[in-house]
């Protein structure tokens, strides 16, 4: 079945697949880099380099990939056309834009202020504007699909429950709309102003309040994505329904009510906030852990139901009946075994004692590189094996190589996660050009798991790199698929929504919820009235 | 709504799990003492200079060999002092500001770090009871010198 957004969602994929492609050189120039005695490039083309691989993988790679799976999703559960394809393309066209203008800047060592460009570090104007773009071409996005949802609604659906991939994609929506809240606030009122000399000074706190209030939800925009797979495709793969239904609909509105009140747990060691309200975002952030954890049981039985339908048995041998050579299951499986142990990390960062030994270290991309990194990205490089053929009626050139690319990204990521992981317990810090700080004596320990985490950075460029041969080849080839799998509307799910369904109620006590975590000590904090800082120029 | 036997122990392990973390966490937080960083001052960033505790950065004996006064600047891309002599045991106040741009204090191979932001002094209190030499970085990237921003803390034998 064919529908009319499909050009668009093709672009959206195409347009990520160049993101992780250069993403993955400024990456492996990185991890090369960084071993002891190597000199590839001054420390200013690095930390441009820095801020274009975080930029291009987190941001670019991430948004069009969501932007197109979200519109795939929508059309083929509600087996119609979104609500308008102009909004659609002047979505697509505003992201496009925003990232084209962030970018330019970035590329001319104009913007090497990192994903996270704190204030009073700045860029060129541009990068802000270009940021604020992008993010409102995501708002008429939403609003799209959210159109699309009403009239399919008022077709003859009121008292019909969505599909559950529909209803993680409303999920998603939601709380990309609550997070980008403050990134608006933190762009319109500080950063675009003060970037233009509008204003002086700026208060760098602040900046970062707001920034990290759409920073941490930012990351469920990531994810839920993942997790729509795992919940919708992943049983398809396996000719199984879903182990739980119900569940998979209160984990996305459990996301919904504690993804955004949880902010502070990446700023533990501010001055300026009480630690009664860190406390509270600790106290939010473990919540958050919930539905991650039922998650991993929804899906771990899903797959333990097929597996001892194709005959897997003992309490552990079913694992070997699962279909570890299909790349696609192959990819998920991985994504999420790896997804557990970016949990567990992620639990340590989120204590807020426990954050003291390592903030701002090499752990953190060590557990993001799990999360994002693995999770999300494995998930969608896994998913490309399913839908390029599905959207573009072509073969996949090799299914050889893509399982070989999902092997080598799991063997790869295994190095270079553990490497970091241990190099920011040992005190590594994070985001550093040379660490060799003038041969101390406990830096010299860090120099073997620099070398491993650059071994495993090899092997994900190269799967990468695998991975978009494999793209490239299926679309230049022209061998079309023999006998296309009817791919028709999956049945409606049955019975009355009932309370779980209710998105406005759900969305209504997470506002409220992030009015408890932030108004007072956002309060606090412009009541400190500082005097600001001016900007400081990248030089 | 019929929830799976297993899941639903699942269910109460994860609740149980996550309440035990928070329990533990919440001790050490509120109980043992072992706070995040809080306390801010608010300073002018261009007026450093005129705040004598910061026009000389520099190590203050409060109570000898108890109570040490620590005022620091980290700028780009240097913290001064460069060098920092404290013995060992004694409770030291770190007071902590930036001219420029955001910094990050961490004494590596301890639990001791700190943001540093333009705007504020950052103040926190910490003991060393562990003599030797130890690594002070940035950790908080501050532009393209960040990675010779360092300095040295020297923990002496004589205990307070």
């Amino acid at each position: 079945m064919k529908f009319r957004d499909d050009g668009l969602i093709k672009l959206g994929f195409y347009i990520s697949y160049v993101a992780i492609g250069l993403g993955a050189l400024f990456g492996l120039l990185q991890v090369l880099e960084r071993i002891p005695g190597v000199t590839l490039v001054s420390a200013g083309t690095y930390y441009l380099s820095l801020t274009a691989h975080g930029v291009l993988m987190a941001l670019v790679f991430t948004t069009f990939f969501i932007m197109s799976l979200a519109t795939y999703v929508v059309t083929r559960e509600l087996g119609m056309n979104t609500f308008s394809y102009a909004l659609n393309r002047v979505s697509y066209a505003l992201v496009a834009l925003g990232t084209v203008m962030a970018a330019v800047p970035i590329l001319l060592g104009k913007a090497s202020v990192l994903y996270t460009f704190y204030p009073p570090m700045k860029a060129s104007p541009l990068f802000y504007i270009g940021a604020t773009v992008l993010v409102i071409g995501t708002w008429i996005f939403g609003a799209n699909l959210l159109l699309t949802v009403k009239k399919w609604r008022s077709a003859g659906n009121a008292r019909r429950k969505l599909p559950l991939g529909v209803f993680g994609v409303v999920a998603t929506l939601i709380i990309w709309y609550i997070a980008t809240t403050g990134i608006a606030i933190e762009m319109l009122f500080q950063l675009i102003p003060w970037s233009l000399g509008l204003v002086e000074r700026i208060d760098p706190l602040l900046a970062r309040n707001f920034f990290w209030y759409f920073g941490h939800p930012l990351v469920y925009f990531w994810l839920l994505p993942a997790y729509i797979v795992w919940y919708t495709i992943l049983p398809r793969l396996l000719n199984i329904p879903i182990f739980s239904d119900f569940l998979a609909r209160v984990v996305f509105v459990l996301f919904i009510l504690f993804s955004t009140p949880v902010g502070y747990h990446h700023q533990f060691m501010d001055p300026g906030i009480e630690a009664g309200w860190k406390f509270l975002h600790t106290t939010t952030t473990f919540f958050v852990f919930v539905p991650s954890l039922i998650t991993a049981f929804t899906v771990t039985a899903t797959m333990e139901l097929a597996a001892r339908r194709r005959g897997g048995r003992g309490l552990l041998g079913w694992i070997g009946a699962l279909p570890w050579r299909d790349p696609v299951f192959a990819s998920i499986a991985f994504a999420m075994i790896l997804f557990g142990f970016g949990g567990a990390t992620g639990a340590v960062n989120a204590g807020n004692n426990l954050n003291y030994v390592v903030h701002n270290t090499a752990w953190v991309p060590g557990h993001l590189h799990l999360t994002v990194g693995t999770a999300v990205a494995l998930t969608f490089m896994g998913l490309t094996y399913l839908l390029l053929p599905s959207l573009t009626g072509k073969k996949l050139h090799s299914r050889k190589l893509a399982l070989a690319q999902v092997y080598l990204w799991f063997f790869g990521m295994v190095l270079f996660s553990s490497a970091m992981h241990y190099l920011g317990i040992l005190g590594s810090p994070r985001r550093t050009y040379d660490v060799t700080y003038g041969g101390a004596q406990i830096a010299q320990e860090w120099g073997p798991f620099l070398i491993i985490a650059a071994v495993g950075g090899i092997l994900l460029f190269l799967s990468v790199a695998l991975f978009l041969y494999n793209v490239f080849r299926t679309l230049t080839s022209g061998v079309r698929i023999e006998s296309p799998r009817p791919e028709g509307t999956p049945p409606l799910p049955q019975g009355e929504p009932g309370l779980v369904d209710n998105f406005k109620i759900f969305a209504g006590i997470a506002l409220v919820l992030v009015l408890i975590a932030y108004l007072i000590p956002t309060a606090n904090i412009i009541a400190l009235g500082t005097p600001g800082a001016p900007p400081v120029e990248i030089r | 709504m019929t929830i799976n036997k297993y899941e639903k122990a699942w269910l109460i392990f994860s609740a149980v799990m996550v309440v035990a973390f928070l329990s533990i966490i919440g001790y050490f937080s509120f109980v043992a003492g072992l706070q995040t960083p809080q306390e801010a001052e608010v300073i002018d960033p261009l007026l450093i200079g005129e705040d004598a505790r910061f026009s000389q950065p520099r190590v203050e004996e409060v109570i000898p060999g108890e109570l040490y006064n620590v005022y620091m600047v980290g700028r780009m891309w240097s913290y001064s002092p460069r060098e920092l002599q404290i013995p060992r045991g004694a409770y030291v106040k770190f007071y902590i500001t930036s001219p420029d741009v955001q910094h990050g204090f961490q004494v590596v191979g301890t639990n001791v770090q700190a943001n540093v932001i333009p705007g504020y002094v950052t103040v926190i209190t910490a003991r060393f009871e562990k003599p030797g030499e130890y690594l002070i970085v940035c950790n908080e990237y501050c532009g393209r010198g960040h990675q010779f921003m360092r300095a040295k803390l020297i923990v002496t034998e004589d205990e307070g």
